[in-house]
């Protein structure tokens, strides 16, 4: 798993690379977590997942707690098709706003 | 501050161990670990086997006594990790999404030889399930072979249990109101025709909830979702090359884990997945005021007789969770096999904390349990007068508002629909109903003083439990569908490969005047007003309606009643014709909606046939051709009943009378009507003797009867009428 985390003015942007499962989903949270102060505008970009198992949704729903707690924002962008269905399935979809672009993803924050 | 055990003290191999937790049983992902607990009575040796998920043979094998490493000073150490008859251990570092575990044990006996009886079967070599393994690999596809060679089949994984269930709450539908489909996950959306992204699916059934919300039902059934092994006596149909497979599931493997085939996420091998999968589907139905019962079978397992296969309860303690003769033959109180020896305190527990969990994780609302008079059975087999699993069920606070309900009859000839143990809670398959009802519709004679009963909810055999004892149902998965109800005379289970003998004789069926399909105008139209008629007289019976899925329009099986082997377009819904026999679904749902509006329909007490109100009307009162003169002679084939509106309360006021006149003569017949009080006028709600739309009309919207003081009910049709 690769984690690179870029600042766009005010957005902290966090490309994930690889798959996210058991053994990686900890090490994403990790690197995630400290980035979620108060206010901050947080972009997960899963553009480099091709897999994501029920740990990896588990990440992107603490994630998504802890933003919530800190009043922070939270947006997700690059998610593969088949991603989607999966949490549209096992009902984690609903929680998150996604779009299709960084840019889009960056307005969004805005 | 951290727990002080959340450090392990042993090692074995280089995996990091302690003594584990007994409570719960299975696997339980804990601080650090995973905690494993299993019991066995009579094992004097247990392996705990880890496997890298799908792999043949295991990364390693944990005994559960010997000698172990002590952390840190590395000194060798005799250990037993077992309390009373309970084995168990805290496995440290072990990534609980990878991992899929077994476990092998030893105890007296011998090893049993396949066919002989046997009151032992340990076999230290075979790779054993977990009882309660809340995930279970190896058919994670449904229909994919399975690769024989593989020495452990049935796969035992670890699942995360943290569903986000938000501000979603349990309906609680008082039990009264349920209207009650019953639906086989896969049937249901399988055929293409369901239009959904992933058919026959537990995702599929949450796209289809805008229909089943426009039909009216508010309970979905599910017939099996424990995992089990639609390859169990899979066979090739010599005649037609079909494969014929286990498509019901009455046959379960393990009774925590639900069937990964049915998911859409199964093919990601991931137990928690699958879970999710399945609770946002509870989910979703829920937050649509849908409950979600489960037919659940826990008189017998996959495991079979003595000549079966062992994969789990047979190796682990055969003599705990079965019933068997003093030779070690396995009772066959469930016509498969084997029989689950459910009084047993052991096994009681067991389903117990089964259905405690699914309740608890899964917020299910209610159980159907499958031939339930093995439940009331004891260790020798022989019935219960208290048997004490109905009585701890009953009685339990987790399932404190669950629905119970019991199939109250089992193959060993224990009948027990009326008197089975109830507590106060069970409901029961009401057999009679559906047996009176289709002699009734058929136009047998002798028949209008049992429809008396079973239209007020049974009070024959439920008097003192109340109309919701009753489960009413006319058709269900096991038999006919109602459309070949109505146009078979005989069975027709050739398809089945066992020369027509199995299913079902005691049909109570007829068709029309042709068998199966016909071009014949008459018949057809016959065959649906039939339909009609068998739906119309349920939706106003006391008690609870069942639906059969499909039936609502027009579902056929090809007059086969036993349909259990078929995956094919035999079984699977064809959605077409929900728009081609659009006017029965119309009717479905109008009569649906009928009962939802009407109070009085849905009393909790049965009828006393008296005014207790002072309205100068009998809450229920009986009718035939003359108004206040029901013909209770052998050859009547028409009777009508009142429901008093003022014995039911409505939105703070009064119901609507409602009057319901049914005709299974084969002529017409003219129906003088019982006067109203007050000012009110007869409305038609329903007359099936009409074609679509003028067949029913919706509530608020019945157009004036023309003749207030009678009314012609077409031969072999029912009227409904509301005052108001």
């Amino acid at each position: 798993m690769e984690i690179t985390i870029t600042s766009l003015s005010d957005v902290q942007h966090v490309l994930l690379t690889g798959d996210v499962d058991g053994k990686s989903a900890p090490e994403v949270l990790e690197a995630v977590l400290p980035l979620i102060t108060p206010q901050a505008k947080l972009l997960l970009d899963l553009g480099g997942v091709a897999y994501m198992s029920s740990a990896g949704l588990r990440m992107l729903l603490s994630t998504f707690r802890q933003v919530g707690m800190q009043n922070a924002k939270l947006v997700l962008t690059g998610v593969a098709e088949e991603i989607r269905d999966t949490m549209s399935i096992t009902g984690f979809l609903h929680h998150f706003t996604i779009c299709d672009s960084v840019e889009a993803a960056q307005a969004a924050l805005a | 501050m951290e727990r002080i055990d959340t450090y392990p003290t042993h090692s074995f191999e280089g995996y990091k161990l302690r003594f584990g937790r007994p409570s719960p049983f299975g696997a339980t992902v804990v601080p650090g670990g995973i905690n494993f607990s299993i019991f066995s009575r009579n094992a004097t040796y247990c392996v705990l086997v880890l496997f890298e998920k799908g792999a043949k043979k295991p990364f390693v094998e944990i005994p559960f006594r010997g000698m172990f490493e002590k952390v840190g000073t590395r000194e060798p150490v005799w250990s037993d990790f077992r309390i009373g008859n309970v084995w168990t251990i805290t496995v440290f570092d072990i990534d609980y999404e990878s991992v899929e575990y077994a476990f092998r044990m030893d105890g007296p006996g011998g090893k049993a030889q396949r066919g002989a009886p046997a009151y032992h079967r340990f076999d230290p070599t075979t790779f054993l399930l977990d009882p309660y393994a809340k995930a279970i690999g190896g058919r994670d596809v449904w229909g994919k072979q399975p690769d024989w060679s593989e020495p452990y089949q049935h796969r035992g994984r670890i699942i995360y249990d943290d569903f986000d269930w938000e501000s979603s709450t349990r309906p609680e539908i008082p039990m009264e109101d349920l209207v009650i489909y019953e639906m086989h996950v896969r049937g249901f959306t399988r055929d293409p025709s369901s239009g959904v992204r992933h058919p026959g699916t537990f995702s599929a059934i949450r796209e289809k909830i805008p229909y089943l919300k426009s039909l009216g039902v508010n309970c979905v059934e599910l017939m099996p979702i424990y995992e089990f092994d639609e390859f169990e006596n899979s066979r090739l149909n010599e005649e037609t090359g079909e494969l014929l497979m286990n498509y019901w599931g009455y046959s379960t493997i393990g009774f925590f884990a639900p069937k990964a085939g049915f998911a859409a996420t199964g093919k990601s091998g991931d137990g928690t997945m699958v879970a999710d999968e399945l609770k946002s589907l509870v989910k979703e139905l829920h937050d649509n005021g849908i409950e979600v019962m489960l037919d659940v079978v826990f008189n017998h397992t996959a495991e079979g007789n003595e000549h079966g296969s062992t994969i789990s309860f047979r190796g682990i303690d055969n003599s705990t969770y079965y019933i068997l003769t003093p030779d070690g033959y396995y009772y066959n109180f469930s016509g498969t096999g084997n029989t689950l020896n459910c009084n047993n305190p052991i096994v009681r527990s067991m389903v117990l904390d089964a259905l405690r969990y699914w309740a608890a994780e899964y917020h299910i609302d209610g159980f159907r349990f499958d031939l339930a008079a093995i439940l009331g059975r004891d260790q020798w087999g022989a019935p219960m007068a208290n048997p004490p699993l109905l009585e701890a069920l009953a009685y339990d606070p987790i399932l404190g508002k669950c629905k119970l309900i019991a199939e109250a009859w089992d193959a060993g000839g224990l009948y027990q629909v009326g008197s089975f143990p109830a507590y106060g809670r069970w409901a029961e398959w009401n057999g009679k109903y559906r047996d009176g009802m289709r002699k009734f519709l058929k136009g047998e004679p002798g028949t209008v003083g049992d429809i008396a009963q079973r239209v007020q909810g049974s009070p024959d055999l439920y008097l003192a439990r109340g109309t919701t004892a009753s489960i009413n149902f006319i058709t269900c998965h096991d038999g006919f569908t109602l459309m070949d109800l109505v146009s078979y005379d005989g069975k027709h289970n050739e398809a089945n490969g066992e020369n027509n003998n199995d299913g079902g004789n005691d049909n109570d069926s007829w068709n029309g005047g042709a068998e199966g399909p016909t071009d014949n105008p008459e018949i057809r139209a016959l065959r649906r007003r039939q339909i009609k008629n068998a739906v119309t007289i349920m939706m106003a019976s006391q008690g609870v309606p069942m639906i059969l899925m499909g039936d609502e329009f027009g579902h056929s099986q090809s007059g086969n009643n036993n349909a259990y082997c078929h995956d094919t377009p035999l079984s699977w819904l064809d959605w077409a014709q929900a728009e081609t026999n659009e006017d029965l679904v119309r009717f479905f749902s109008n009569r649906i909606a009928f009962r939802h509006e009407h109070p009085a329909l849905r009393r909790r007490e049965h009828p006393t046939n008296r005014d207790i109100v002072g309205s100068g009307y009998a809450d229920i009162s009986w009718h035939g051709t003359r108004a206040w003169n029901a013909d209770w002679s052998p050859f009547s084939r028409t009777l009508a009943f009142l429901l008093c509106g003022k014995h039911a309360v409505r939105r703070g006021g009064s119901d609507d009378y409602i009057y319901v006149a049914m005709n299974t003569h084969w002529e017409d017949h003219e129906f003088e009507l019982p006067g109203l009080p007050d000012s009110r006028q007869w409305r038609v709600s329903a007359n099936t003797a009409m074609p679509s739309p003028e067949d029913c009309f919706d509530p608020g919207a019945e157009p004036l009867a023309a003749n207030q003081s009678s009314f012609l009910v077409g031969a072999r049709s029912v009227v409904v009428l509301v005052g108001r």
